[in-house]
């Protein structure tokens, strides 16, 4: 046990020298932190660098579940800005009193099907292929979000269901924790394809790993994104927030497969 | 309470067990009475698991076990079935993250032999087996039982690399660990609590068996 004994103490002597230094440096840093849902991980990327350029000023994207968000922040987490892949976190936060007001809508969001390179499937947005595919038994797994709380997971099931596959793909499913591990799963060799967010394929970093079909938003609930300022956030926060409403946010979020509000797709 | 998952996990601990400790045993008492250039190396590769993040494990673990690895298409080629995203690939993650929790625990034990014992056995005329099992085993074997417990309970609570290749399939996949993440996710803090009270008692009484057998083990020979 003198091995563990030895890690134990290192591991803990690392901890308490990178715990002061965090305090050291902590005055310093004044940039907000932007809580983000799992969809946004590229979108927000090239928005928040496209702001730096043309106001010198910097925000934190931190990537993940909406509801681990939701929870954090009532927890009281230092995030200055909340964009909720499903509004109803935002309505709940609002009504807690956490945020300035009830946000804005600044975006909906589309399902879309990915398929790796190798797949037995064909990318088809009317999914026929994977009906077939799944009625000839060429897959094995399939990957979506999972939906007992991601909503783009809900919003898969939902289609599936529409198109009574839910039954037969019901036991093939693996489900990511978020959108983003789900797009992860579906092309990483192990499955032959997944419903995703159609802003994660759209990415350079995913158009190379799959290709991908639209799936039509009327066969699921729309995936209806609000984002929301905290109690907290400061000016740059403000600015960021009004830059994701302006034409040159916009114009981002169009261009990952985002639909605007107000706009039809 | 997902009776299922709770299940899965310890089936998960057993296999875990059934394959790595005997291959511990071996590697263990090896390295323990061996002295060779290099046995540093070793000992370090085998002791990464501990303090690798199990995201650098999980994240290794899904690109050998994927579709497009060797290791992937050797097992489809053998079983049929794709060993990412499977009972089999968790077992074999687990064999991984499980390596230094089996084996420190019996290198240990079995240094600590003297090494006058194990040549008076071997002068006495008992042959290497006979030796091994009559004098080093009942010596080494409180090593044994820290090994079986370390590594079953690092497996019952073994998260991250789960997390990372498992992709939470109800009977195949999601262990007691990520049904209790995806009910915590869900905002269901009751079925959370109560998974989580079940594991804290079935931890605590494991624990507390296992030293209560050290003990009665160590009054035997002591």
């Amino acid at each position: 046990m003198r091995f563990h004994a030895f890690v134990f103490a290192a591991l803990l002597a690392i901890g308490l020298c990178s715990a002061s230094q965090a305090r050291a440096q902590a005055p310093t840093s004044d940039i907000p932190i932007v809580a983000a849902a799992a969809d946004l991980a590229f979108a927000l990327e090239d928005a928040a660098k496209d702001f730096t350029g043309q106001s010198g000023r910097q925000v934190k994207l931190s990537l993940g579940s909406s509801g681990n968000f939701f929870r954090q922040i009532q927890q009281g987490a230092p995030f200055q800005i909340f964009l909720s892949a499903d509004e109803d976190f935002v309505f709940r936060l609002a009504d807690a009193g956490l945020t300035k007001d009830r946000g804005v809508l600044y975006a909906i969001g589309r399902l879309a099907l990915i398929v790796p390179p190798g797949s037995p499937l064909q990318p088809d947005g009317s999914l026929a292929d994977l009906k077939a595919a799944l009625q000839a038994g060429r897959v094995t797994r399939f990957a979506i979000a999972n939906p007992e709380h991601a909503p783009y997971g809900r919003r898969a099931e939902e289609t599936l269901r529409h198109l009574g596959l839910w039954d037969a793909i019901h036991d093939k499913l693996v489900l990511g924790e978020n959108v983003s591990q789900a797009a992860q799963f579906a092309v990483s060799g192990g499955a032959q394809g997944g419903i995703v967010a159609y802003s994660l394929v759209l990415s350079p970093q995913m158009e190379q790993r799959g290709r991908h079909a639209l799936i039509p938003a009327e066969w699921h609930q729309p995936l209806r994104q609000r984002m929301v300022l905290l109690k907290n956030a400061d000016d740059t926060a403000q600015r960021f927030y009004d830059y994701l409403q302006s034409t040159a946010g916009r114009r981002i979020l169009v261009r990952y497969g985002f639909v605007l509000p107000g706009e039809q797709s | 309470m997902d009776w299922t998952a709770l299940r899965l996990s310890l089936l998960l601990g057993l296999w875990t067990l059934a394959l790595l400790l005997p291959a511990a045993l071996w590697i263990g008492r090896w390295l323990a009475y061996s002295e060779f250039r290099g046995k540093s190396l070793i000992e370090a590769m085998l002791a990464l698991p501990l303090v690798l993040p199990p995201t650098v494990l999980g994240f290794y673990i899904l690109v050998a076990t994927g579709g497009g690895s060797a290791l992937g298409r050797i097992w489809q080629g053998l079983f049929g079935g794709p060993l990412a995203f499977s009972f089999e690939g968790l077992v074999f993650a687990s064999l991984i993250a499980n390596l230094p929790f089996a084996i420190q625990p019996i290198q240990q034990a079995f240094a600590g032999i003297p090494r006058d014992l194990r040549e008076a056995a071997a002068c006495c005329g008992l042959s290497p087996w006979r030796g091994f099992r009559l004098i080093e085993l009942p010596l080494a074997w409180p090593g044994l039982l820290t090994a079986a417990v370390l590594t079953f309970a690092h497996t019952l609570g073994e998260f991250g690399v789960v997390l990372m290749v498992g992709g939470s399939i109800p009977g195949e996949t999601r262990t007691i660990a990520i049904a209790i993440y995806d009910r915590v996710q869900a905002f269901d803090d009751t079925g959370a609590g109560l998974m989580s009270a079940t594991l804290l008692v079935f931890s605590l009484a494991a624990i507390a068996a296992t030293t209560a057998l050290s003990k009665r083990i160590g009054k035997r020979h002591g």
